[in-house]
Parts: structure tokens; sequence; C-alpha cells
């Protein structure tokens, strides 16, 4: 069990400190002088240039340059923008609420959706199962930002009954988070439904049923909690994901965040920007994996004895 | 007579076009055995869960009558069929490690029958929990009750899965295949569990593919074939004056002492006369192997000769498929040397080992995982032909050869394995490692998969090879009475160690160590005069 | 029988998308820069069946015109990506424990960023344009594909006919070639198969964020990017090229997944 979690730890360190490199290189080999690599689009004066030579360390040799990047991040530098004229870490810290309440809120529906879908649906008669899974066909098919303008053309503009911009009510919510939740929603759904399926083929579900219990008791009390095993290995997969969907859906439905924050930095070739949050989204790949593994030991206790 | 606890006539049960039950009869009385014998695919199965109502929602069931406990259960809803389910009826499934949910402890296993039948207060619950795990032989029910299938041997998790469902003393207990996956120490124990049950008054209906097993505990016995009772009657009758020609076949379909030198199927023997043993083909001096800390071989040696059979007989976890890798060199041993035909694994180049390869052949367990899946009969022997050296020219009639040998013809030639019989893949098996001309076959468990009859056929077949073609068997399997068949000599192996050898006759008949005593103690006999449940209590 | 009409279905559409991406001019008469300054913003109708675009441009004749390039970055991608992550899987398999250590770590660290994330790294870097998109994507989408090939050669490995092949006495070699790589191929090939919708879908992504083709290219994802200030006012600019995108992944994914069943029914 120690022994588990110290190598997931390690692991963690390795990614985190491959994030840094990627970063790094992709510094280097972006081409022309790091200095205006690191400005992008801007224009500053001499003295913040002489200041970034400083601060990276660029006049050093490579090696040495890569010690100093690597210190910097370490500290919890991320460098600065000199588009935004604010530290990466401030732009990110102010950007990261809304996009985590929109997160939050489409991971939750994706999941109570997903277990709902799939419990109802799994091994039912034949036109419930072709019905669902054509509806998951066309989920998986569907392009996040394609989702995102169908939602925004019909809901706000032709029907009105959602605001297309913004992100100050409640409502304003509502159609970011069924964009986000949908690719989320069918892949999980037919992840589960799968698993399900094969559970509920297994010979301790036809044990329980001849105890006298009821088919949704079997599903609930004893299949659910063995579906759910490989929907959690999807967990960090599933965050990368959102990450991706949330720069389409946040420039559409005109939302401050995260992937606003960095679409205007890759259009900007702000690299400072982009890189920062390569590296706060590995932290967090790196967080949710170490919590997967928890879970993992609270759904499945032949790992906690095998530890 | 006190009236039957279950009454089934004219039962049919049918799923789709195909009908697996076709008008059966029988009933069961309080404190009564009754059991059902069959092959795979014979109904019996079917026949069971149909008494739960839980013969699947394809399944068309149609009877003249469904009596439980004196209540119809024809047109019963499915609330009514939970209400009876575990609380008139317990139902008990082969292998506790599948058959339990592995994601919770036992003891919540046990708990849910009695919460869902409201057998006790809910607050009582826990105490009977630990009640019922005593009542069936679990030491130390407590710590039990919180453990998880997997962390209980083989023999307690059968015993907790049976406390599920005698929670709420149902008057009949339907059990379906409950030892097949067990030791045969264990399953000994678990047929006196069962034997206690029944009498306590309660009914039991064992459902079973070994005729011995049933012998230890039926008082009436049905044999079920394609979905029809071919014969019926008490134990001792159907036994030993079977009268239905299948169910003779059955039975000396079954290996044992007795069909030592005996064939076992219908099949007629070849006019060849076995020659006596030659050179020494293995030599294993002293083996050695351990797996992290632990050994799984300790000290093992042995040596088999041409045209003879070496019996390894052993529980699981003895070491006996360790032993097997051993010899073919997939594995190397930490202590001790495999010498083929003189020469020894160690220190050989991969050319000249791939060389030696071909004399020491193995068939397995399970045939099918041992084919490349994309490949056809004629791929796989073609394979097998050129390792051997065969010419390109005259592979296709030397594969047809092999598998007449086998008793197979060229019409398989083109099929993948998916595509045959269980015994037909063996059979394609035992071509393949044919094919090369090896001096030795190594046999792990090799009709362990089997039923009865086609497990007669394939150990025939070995036999009549043998004569034929003068090869040596290593025959490893966990079953006395096959090993007692097919070995000239034989070593018994316990905890990676051999604990005795010799002669398969004076070993199996009149053992030495105590363990083989226990073992050949625990193997259910036909000779009913005296199961083993009945001398035991 | 209701899979196979959906099958076929997805064939006959799989069949068009591929020749309007060979052949546009034999489905429309129009070139898709063809602007009509008059009929700008224009309904679907018999001469425009989906309506025209602000520049008075047919949004059908774009449409067609717009399946070569789509398609081109899904399958670009997808090929670069299964040759790279074969080469890096097979390597990490069959090339001793060093070189797995060192490949598997590379993996799980590209694996840790967020897929779209990456792509825009690394078009931050490259600047936008297909072949960029192409490269962005399948730089992402190579880790999982050397994952799955060392992950199924192991288990190939492993298994009971290995063994049976080795005990028979063929040499390392002949196994790996003719017994562990083939069936380790088989299910990645159906699985590239369903990625390359995959990766057409996250190559519209790029290019309707305004990083892929430049306009006026008439790629799927660009014409959305384009239309993106008109959706108040013209749903077809929205609708239409969007169920394009969507129909061709639906077909690809049907396609795929039949393949997939076939292989599976005949190994399992």
């Amino acid at each position: 069990m120690i022994r588990r979690i110290l190598t997931r730890i390690g692991t963690s360190v390795l990614v985190l400190w491959g994030a840094v490199t990627v970063s790094f290189t992709a510094l280097h080999l972006t081409p022309g002088n790091v200095v205006d690599v690191l400005i992008g689009s801007s224009i500053v004066t001499p003295e913040v240039r002489a200041q970034i030579i400083a601060d990276y360390g660029l006049d050093a040799p490579l090696p040495v340059q890569y010690a100093t990047y690597l210190g910097r991040v370490l500290r919890g530098d991320l460098g600065q923008s000199y588009q935004l004229h604010e530290s990466v870490a401030t732009a990110i810290g102010t950007q990261l609420g809304p996009s985590i309440q929109l997160a939050g809120a489409a991971l939750l529906v994706a999941v109570v959706a997903a277990t709902t879908l799939a419990l109802l649906t799994a091994r039912r008669k034949r036109w419930i199962r072709g019905l669902s899974s054509g509806l998951e066909l066309i989920g998986v098919s569907i392009p996040t930002f394609w989702a995102a303008i169908l939602l925004l053309t019909v809901f706000s503009f032709q029907l009105g009954w959602f605001p297309a911009v913004g992100d100050d009510s409640g409502s304003s919510l509502v159609l970011p988070v069924i964009a986000v939740a949908i690719p989320i929603t069918t892949m999980l759904t037919q992840l589960m439904r799968e698993s399900l399926e094969l559970t509920l083929e297994e010979p301790f579900v036809l044990t329980a049923r001849s105890r006298g219990m009821s088919d949704l008791g079997v599903r609930l009390r004893h299949a659910l909690r063995h579906a759910l095993v490989p929907a959690v290995t999807l967990l960090g997969w599933v965050i990368g994901l959102m990450v991706g969907s949330m720069v389409a859906v946040e420039q559409i439905f005109s939302r401050q965040g995260i992937g606003q924050l960095t679409l205007t930095a890759v259009s900007g070739k702000d690299l400072p920007v982009v890189m920062g949050v390569v590296l706060v989204t590995a932290l967090l790949y790196v967080v949710v994996n170490i919590l997967i593994d928890l879970l993992y030991l609270v759904i499945d206790p032949r790992l906690r004895s095998a530890a | 007579m006190t009236e039957p606890v279950v009454e089934v006539t004219d039962l049919h049960v049918s799923f789709g076009t195909l009908e697996a039950v076709r008008g059966i009869s029988f009933a069961v009385h309080p404190g009564e055995c009754v059991a059902i014998v069959g092959e795979s695919g014979s109904g019996k199965s079917v026949t069971a869960r149909t008494l739960l109502g839980l013969a699947g929602e394809e399944a068309r069931v149609r009877a003249g009558a469904l009596r439980v406990d004196g209540v119809d259960t024809s047109g019963f809803s499915e609330r009514q069929w939970r209400s009876i389910r575990g609380r008139r009826i317990g139902f008990v499934l082969q292998d506790a490690l599948v058959s339990l949910d592995s994601l919770r402890p036992v003891g919540k296993e046990i708990a849910e029958t009695l919460r869902l039948h409201r057998a006790v207060p809910r607050a009582a619950i826990p105490g009977r929990v630990l009640e019922l795990l005593e009542e069936v032989g679990v030491p130390e029910p407590e710590q039990r009750a919180r453990q998880y299938p997997h962390e209980l041997s083989g023999g307690l998790r059968q015993r907790a899965l049976i406390a599920s469902a005698i929670a709420c003393h149902p008057r009949l207990l339907i059990a379906d295949e409950p030892t097949t996956a067990l030791d045969v120490t264990v399953q000994a124990q678990i047929l006196r569990l069962l034997a206690e049950r029944r009498r306590g008054g309660t009914a039991l209906l064992l459902i079973s593919h070994d005729l011995a097993v049933v012998a230890e505990l039926a008082d009436r016995i049905l044999v079920m074939k394609d979905g029809v009772v071919v014969e019926s009657g008490p134990a001792d009758q159907v036994l030993r004056e079977p009268e239905h020609p299948y169910t003779r076949g059955l039975l000396a379909a079954i290996p044992t002492e007795e069909s030592k030198g005996a064939r076992l199927s219908a099949t007629t023997a070849p006019e060849v006369r076995r020659a006596p043993p030659g050179e020494v083909v293995i030599e294993a001096r002293d083996l050695a192997k351990s797996f992290k800390g632990r050994a799984a071989v300790d000290g093992v040696s042995f040596e088999l000769r041409a045209g003879e059979t070496l019996g390894i007989v052993g529980e699981s976890g003895s070491g006996k498929t360790t032993t097997a890798r051993l010899v073919l060199g997939l594995l190397a041993p930490d202590r001790g040397s495999v010498e083929i035909d003189g020469q020894p694994w160690a220190g050989l180049t991969a050319r000249r080992k791939r060389e030696l390869r071909r004399h020491i052949q193995v068939i397995y367990q399970d045939p099918l995982s041992s084919f490349d899946p994309r490949f056809s009969v004629r791929r796989i022997l073609d394979e097998a032909l050129d390792v051997g050296g065969e010419p390109r020219a005259t592979r296709r009639d030397r594969a047809v050869e092999l598998l007449e040998q086998v008793g197979l013809d060229a019409s398989v030639l083109e099929r993948r394995p998916l595509r045959l019989s269980g015994g037909q893949r063996q059979r394609v098996a035992i071509a393949r490692a044919l094919a090369p001309r090896p001096r030795v076959i190594v046999c792990d468990e090799p009709v362990s998969a089997l039923d009865v009859s086609i497990q007669a056929q394939v150990l025939d077949l070995l036999t009549d090879l043998q004569a034929e073609l003068g090869v040596a068997y290593l025959f490893i399997s966990h079953h006395l009475g096959v090993v007692h068949h097919v070995s000239d000599r034989v070593l018994v192996m316990k905890d990676g160690r051999v604990v005795e050898s010799g002669d398969v006759r004076q070993v199996l008949t009149a053992p030495a160590a105590g363990y083989t005593r226990e073992l050949l103690a625990a193997v259910p006999r036909l000779d009913t005069t005296a199961p083993l449940v009945r001398r035991a209590s | 029988m209701k899979a196979r009409v959906g099958v076929g279905a997805a064939s006959v559409t799989l069949a068009l998308i591929t020749l309007a991406a060979l052949a546009p001019a034999l489905l429309v008469d129009g070139t898709p820069d063809q602007a009509d300054a008059l009929a700008a913003l224009e309904g679907p109708s018999a001469d425009h069946l989906f309506g025209t675009d602000a520049n008075g441009r047919d949004v059908f004749t774009r449409i067609v015109y717009g399946a070569a390039p789509s398609l081109l970055a899904g399958l670009g991608a997808t090929a670069l990506a299964v040759a790279v992550g074969t080469a890096l899987g097979l390597l990490a398999a069959l090339g001793g424990r060093a070189l797995d250590e060192i490949v598997m770590r590379l993996v799980e660290v590209v694996l840790a960023l967020p897929t779209l994330l990456l792509a825009l790294l690394v078009i931050t870097i490259t600047g936008p344009g297909t072949v960029n998109v192409i490269l962005a994507i399948a730089l992402y989408t190579a880790p999982s594909y050397a994952r799955l090939v060392r992950a199924q050669t192991m288990v190939i490995r492993r298994a009971g006919f290995v063994e049976a092949a080795t005990s028979l006495g063929l040499g390392q070699g002949r196994i790996i070639l003719r017994h562990v790589l083939p069936n380790a191929f088989a299910p990645l090939l159906v699985l590239a198969t369903i990625e390359v919708g995959t990766a057409l879908v996250a190559a519209a992504s790029l290019s309707y964020l305004g990083l892929g083709p430049q306009p006026p290219a008439p790629e799927w994802g660009a014409m959305l990017s384009g239309g993106r200030d008109y959706f108040s006012v013209a749903w077809w600019i929205a609708i239409f090229p969007g169920v394009a995108i969507t129909l061709t992944v639906l077909s690809i994914t049907v396609v795929g997944r039949h393949l997939q069943r076939l292989v599976e029914g005949r190994t399992s």
C-alpha cells in the first residue's frame, strides 16, 4: 500500500519534471531569439530585455539556463507575460475559478448522467440498447466546438432561452456545461454499460439473484461497483479532454477562463502563458492520478491486501 | 411418505429454437438427495435454474407441474419468485471465488440473504451471520466475516457461499457443481457439509458431471442427456446395474484403478503390443525453483524411459506445473538439472536448445489458448512439421496422416481451432505434438477441461499412440483416477516436494506416505456401499 | 440486421466523402472561392442548396471542396501517429528493460499533458497551417499507440500459443514475426481506423480556433470559424459544415467498429 503510493509519487515527480523539460525545450525549439520568443508580439524597452536575460540566465550555457529555469518553476515562478503585463501565475490564478466551476459542473453532470444511463440500459431490451448506443455514437462523433455552436444557435439565438454570452449568472452556465459534458457522458456511458454487462454475466450475480434480490438491487449493490473500476481509470484522461474542450467552449460562449487565456496566448505567441498552462495542467493531472489511486483502494479490496 | 419439497412434471425449457430441457419429471423429498448427472449441454444446469425462476429472460418454460414447497410456481411473478429464492430454496454454485462478490466481505454476502427476507431483526443480523459461519464449519467467524473472498482458502469461501445459501433455512438446497473447482481433500469436506445439511432434514438437489461425487451423496440419480432423462432410479441401482447404454458408457469412461489396462471409450484398440520401457529419455536431478522466495519446486528427481508413462499427481500449488516447465526447458532451475536424451538444458546455445525441443513436446489443459488464433489447423501442423524438418512437398500428406492418427480427417484442415469442439482441439494439439516425432510428450492436465466421455476417448488415444509410436509421457494431473489409469510409475507431490514415488499400483493402492493416504481417502468412489461421507460420519 | 443497414449507410457516406475529396468537380459545378456579393447570406434554396456565406460563396460547394483538406488532416495525423507509436511501442516491448523504461516514461510525460493543449503548444512554436496541425495531433496521439502496441506485444508474448511455439522449437525471431506482431497489429489497425475520426475532429477544432488552414481555404472547421459572426442571423453557416464533420466521423466510427467486431469474432 505504502509502496504503491510511493511509486505513484515517484512517477508524478517524473511527469512534472518531464513537463518542465518539454516547456524548456519548446522555448528553445521556437525559431528566433529566445528573448523575442518570450516577449512575443509586444514591444518592450531595452531595460526589460536586459531583465529577461538576467531572469532566465540567457547569457549562460544551456545546462545552466535549464537549471535556472527548473529552479524558477520549483519556486512557483512561472515567468512574466509581457503582453498581459502581469506574471503568468497571476494570470492563471485569476482565470482558474470560472474554468474549475465549468469543469466541475460538467464532470458532475457527466458522471450522474452516465451512471444512470448505464444502469438503465445495460442488458435491456434490444431497442433500448439500440437507441442508446445510437445516441452515444452521435455523442462521440460530434465535435465539442460544434455542439457548443449548435446549442448557442438553437437555444440562445433561435429560442432565446439562455444568454448567449457572459458568465455572471447560473443560467449562463447551462449551455457550456452541456457542451463540455456531452463527450464525457457518452464515453463514460459506453464504458460503464460494457463493464456492467460483463459483470451481470458473472456467477456472483446469479448467486445474488438466487438469494431473492431484485434485478435493480443487484445492479445497484453489486454490479455498479465493479463497473466503476474502469470508469475511474478514465478520469485522468477525462481531465485532459475537458481542458481541451474548454478552449473552444469558453471562446464560443465568451466566458472567462483558462481556455480563453490559452487561446489568446497562442494567437498572440505569448509562450510564457502557454508554458504556464501546460505546467499547471500537468500538476492537475498528477494530483488527479494520485486521487484515482486512492479511489481504487476504496473500491477494490483486492488491491488493499495486495499492497 | 411426506410431501415432496419440489415436484416437477414434464418440464420443458427452450431458448429460441433450442430446446434445452425436453419433458423431465422428478421430485425431491425432505432429507433426500436427488442428483442430476450429465455432461455439458445436457440441460442439468438449466433445470436447476428453472426451479428458481432464473433460467433467463429468453427462456420459455412449460411444465405440467412445478411445485416448490407445496406452492405452484407456474405463472409466478418476479416478485413472487423473489420471495421464495433464498427463503425456500438455497442455491450454491461452483467456485466461490467468482460466485461471491469479490468487492464485498463474505459476512455482508451472508447478511444479504437475511436482510432481503427479514429473517431476523436487523440488529440481530451480525450475530446470526457469525452463527451461520460457525454452523458451516468456518473457524474464527468474527475475523472471517470481515474478510473478502480472495483472502479465504477455497474450502472456507465455499463454506461461506453455502452459509449465504442456507441463511434462511430453506427446505431445499440446490448445489450446481458445488465442488468442481476444489482440490480433492477440500471437496471431501464440502461433501460432508452437504451431507450434514441433508441429515438435518434439508432436501438436496445436486447437479454434477461427476458420477463419483454423486455416488457419495445421492439417494436417487437422474442421468440427463440432450435435455432428456435417459435413466433414473435409486443411486445403487443406477450405479451398479445401469440399464441405459449411455449410463453404462459414462460409468465405463471413468478412469480408476480398476479401469487400468482396459479401454474407457467404446472404440476398438489397434492390434499393437506395448514394448517394454527402453532407455532413459528424461533425467531430472534434484530440481529446485523458487518464485519470490517461495519454493515452488524443491528437490525433485526422477527419470523417464522411452515408451513409459510417469504420472505426477498433486493438488493445486504442489509444484506440478513448475516441474513441467523446468523439464521443458522453459524455466531455468535454481538448482539441479534436466537432461533430455542425455543432453542437459543448461549451457546450451539458443540454437541447440531449439533442436533439443523437438524431442520433447507438450500438450496443455486448454488447447485453444495454445493455438495462434489466426492459424488454421493446416498452418498449425505445417509449422510443427517444419520444425521437425519435414520437407515442404510432403507436409500436407504428413498433416493428413497425423490427423488420421489422432482420429480426425482432412476436413478439419482449413478450420480454425475456435470452430472445433473441445475434444477435437485436444486431438489437434496431440497431432501437433507428434509432428516433430518427439521422444517425450509432457501432458499438463490434458483432460481436465473435457467431459468424461471425451476424456475417455483422449486417454484411449494417448494409450494407443504410445503403443504404436513408443513415445514416453510425463503425465501431470490432479485427478488420481486418471493418473492411476494411464501411468506406469507415479510421483506424488505436495508443496513442491515429492512425497512418495514408485510403481503406480503400489503407490496408489498401498501408499506409504500419510499424505498419499489422505488424498486417496478423499477421492470419491463409485462404490456406494461405503461412501466417504458415510464412512467419515 | 439493423446493424448491417447502418454499416451499409456508413460505407456509402464514406464513399461519397472520399469521392468529394478526390474529385470534387464531379459533384459540383462552381469553385469554392466563387463569390457573389449580391447573394450574400442567402438561406438554403434550389440555387444554393446549403445557402451562401457572408461573401456570397455557395456553402455546399465549399463543403464538397472542404472534404480533401479535412480528411487529409485526420488521415495524415493518424498515419504518422501509428507509425511513430508502433516504432516506439515495439522498441519498448522488445528492446530490453532500459529502453522500455526510457520510452515509457517519455510516453507517460506526454500523456500527462492535455491533448489539445499540447497541440496548442506545438502550434505556438510552429505557427498555424495544415502540416503543423497534422504534426501537432500526431505528437499527442502517438504515445497512446506506443502504449497500446507495447501492452499488446507484452500480453501476446506471454500468451499460451507463444509458449507453445517456443516449446515446439521455433526461434525467437520467427515467433515474434509470425505470432507476436500479426496478433498485436490486428487490433491496432482497427483502432487506428476509428481514431481517424477523432483526429479529424481534433484537426477541425484547431482550424476552428484559427490555427489550421487559413482563409479562404474551404476546410470545414475553418468555415465555421469564418462564419462565427453570422450564426445569429444565418443558421445554415453554423449547421452544414458541422453536419459534414459529424457525419464523416460517425461513418468512420460505424465502419471501424464493424471491423473491430469482425476481428474480435475471429480471434476470441
